[in-house]
């Protein structure tokens, strides 16, 4: 998988701290939903910095896709894709990359989506992927997130979980809940597993995606109410998601 | 190479000071890691020297702390590129550790809780070259920085400088250790750029 | 009170880099751990990238599957922790 010279074409702050940016690749060869490219930048002298971003926008067949980068205060590439990158630079992409944690429109199994952060981002995809193709596949999503004004792709989502075939999804706060919000802000706990999730019983394929320690919280969480190790596909995201 | 990225020069601050070639100056102390932090108890922690396999030296906690110490101010360079100058440690030399150690021995093998492991040649372990240190920066050794004891051998690339030390094997034949034995330098002189095999 | 979690990500990480040596997926491929048996998908490795190289372990008990190092002009990869993978080569 060789390096490609992509164009940004458009850029677009999805909350204060995370931007999405799309990509015209010329020989791009699609993707599939819950991929991710590897991005690298470099400098005058040589220098690099190579960083993991997970695909948004769903497979399609024109040689474009989005991908969302979350700004780490002390990051080293975020800082410049969230605050320096202008329409027309080029960006150098390999991908797509991961065939594990992607969901197919074959699949027919229930599907349960679970999110901390800027794990949403690779759900997104598969959120997208699902409206693309008309599916009524059954869809849950799990979004944990600090507080309203970080959620992403807020108006989809809402459009997501309006539409007549439409996703459920049930946001947890853990830092600021909305006002008049029934549960108080706390971490994912099995009480919201068992309450908002597919139970085992229907045996989902679960995609469970953020930071490291929520990955392997949710993850114990799942197979606690039942769900065997097989059906739980994770993606960890790190501050320090370090390529070469 | 790939496309230069405008505007884009990394976390780097230029420096006036004269660094090894290719490093660049970090007020950050970055955290890089093999594996698992090993949590190691203060009441099982041991420092061993052995000679092939024999144990000549072996100290607990308690009779660590007792031997003398020095606090030394070193540069640090990591292969990784990021240099931190005028760090400050306390530890006991490994001239002291050594004091009552004779052997035809010209290698060691520095092993790690966890199975890290870094090779190099004894002498420079001595003459005031190497500590096991306790303390960085005024405090005890974090975890994640290598606490309760690292090895602390500045004068060669940090993986050299292994966390989370257990002791010294003395060796006839050199052995490559964790990094040395996929691709990275046998010897690691920052001074002469020695990252890599040749 | 949790042990604080290590800083690990997984074989989803290592992907893109493994990629310019393995022609199939690798997150998809199973494999064996040399030291415990268990077999996962190697996107469930942890993968330590904060390192000179990459190291995968396995998520079951640490041992190291695969160390991989990119140098200026070398890629070695050394693989010893893992009895085999299994690649799905359709």
């Amino acid at each position: 998988m060789t390096w490609r010279v992509g164009t940004i074409v458009s850029v677009h702050d999805e909350t204060r701290t995370a931007r999405s940016i799309t990509l015209d690749v010329p020989d791009w060869p699609g993707h599939l939903a819950g991929q991710h490219v590897d991005v690298r930048l470099t400098a005058p002298d040589g220098y690099s910095a190579a960083r993991s971003y997970s695909i948004a926008s769903a497979p399609s067949d024109i040689k474009r896709f989005e991908i969302t980068v979350e700004r780490l205060a002390d990051g080293e590439v975020s800082p410049y894709l969230t605050q320096e990158v202008a329409v027309g630079d080029p960006l150098e992409v390999r991908g797509p990359i991961g065939g594990w944690f992607v969901w197919h429109p074959e699949q027919t199994e229930p599907i349960q989506l679970i999110a901390g952060g800027s794990g949403l981002v690779p759900l997104m995809a598969m959120m997208r992927a699902r409206a693309a193709v008309h599916s009524m596949m059954p869809f849950r999503l799990l979004y944990s997130v600090r507080e309203p004004d970080a959620i992403l792709y807020a108006d989809d989502l809402r459009a997501l979980a309006a539409a007549n075939d439409g996703t459920a999804i049930t946001y947890a706060y853990t830092r600021v809940a909305p006002k008049d919000w029934a549960r108080p802000p706390a971490r994912v706990d099995a009480a919201l597993i068992a309450q908002a999730t597919w139970p085992a019983s229907q045996s989902p394929t679960c995609y469970v995606c953020g930071p490291t320690p929520f990955v392997e919280s949710i993850a114990t969480l799942l197979t606690a109410a039942g769900n065997a190790p097989d059906r739980i596909r994770t993606e960890r995201f790190g501050a320090t998601g370090d390529v070469r | 190479m790939g496309i230069i990225s405008r505007g884009f020069s990394g976390r780097r601050a230029a420096s006036d000071v004269k660094l090894p070639p290719g490093q660049y100056l970090t007020k950050d102390f970055p955290v890089l890691s093999a594996g698992p932090t090993p949590r190691v108890p203060l009441e099982t922690w041991e420092f061993t020297i052995a000679d092939g396999k024999n144990v000549v030296q072996r100290w607990d906690w308690n009779a660590f702390r007792a031997l003398p110490s020095e606090t030394p101010t070193v540069d640090i360079h990591c292969v990784t590129r990021w240099s931190k100058l005028a760090t400050t440690w306390e530890g006991v030399s490994l001239d002291t550790l050594f004091a009552n150690v004779k052997t035809d021995a010209s290698y060691v093998t520095v092993e790690s809780y966890g199975d890290y492991t870094t090779n190099l040649p004894l002498k420079d372990l001595m003459g005031g070259q190497a500590w096991v240190a306790f303390r960085f920066d005024g405090k005890d050794l974090a975890p994640e920085h290598g606490g309760p004891a690292r090895l602390l051998v500045p004068h060669l690339y940090f993986w050299k400088s292994a966390k989370w030390v257990h002791g010294v094997t003395l060796m006839r034949d050199d052995k490559p250790g964790f990094w040395e034995s996929l691709g990275y330098n046998n010897y690691g002189d920052p001074w002469k750029e020695q990252r890599y095999w040749e | 009170m949790n042990p604080p979690t290590d800083d690990y990500l997984d074989g989803n990480a290592a992907a893109g880099e493994l990629s310019t040596i393995f022609a199939f997926d690798i997150t998809a491929a199973e494999g064996q751990c040399a030291a415990c048996g268990s077999m996962k998908r190697f996107a469930e490795a942890h993968v330590y990238t904060q390192s000179p190289g990459f190291v995968a372990r396995c998520a079951q008990c640490d041992a190291v599957l695969l160390r991989y190092v990119r140098t200026g002009e070398r890629v070695m990869i050394e693989a010893r922790g893992l009895s085999f993978l299994v690649f799905d080569a359709t």
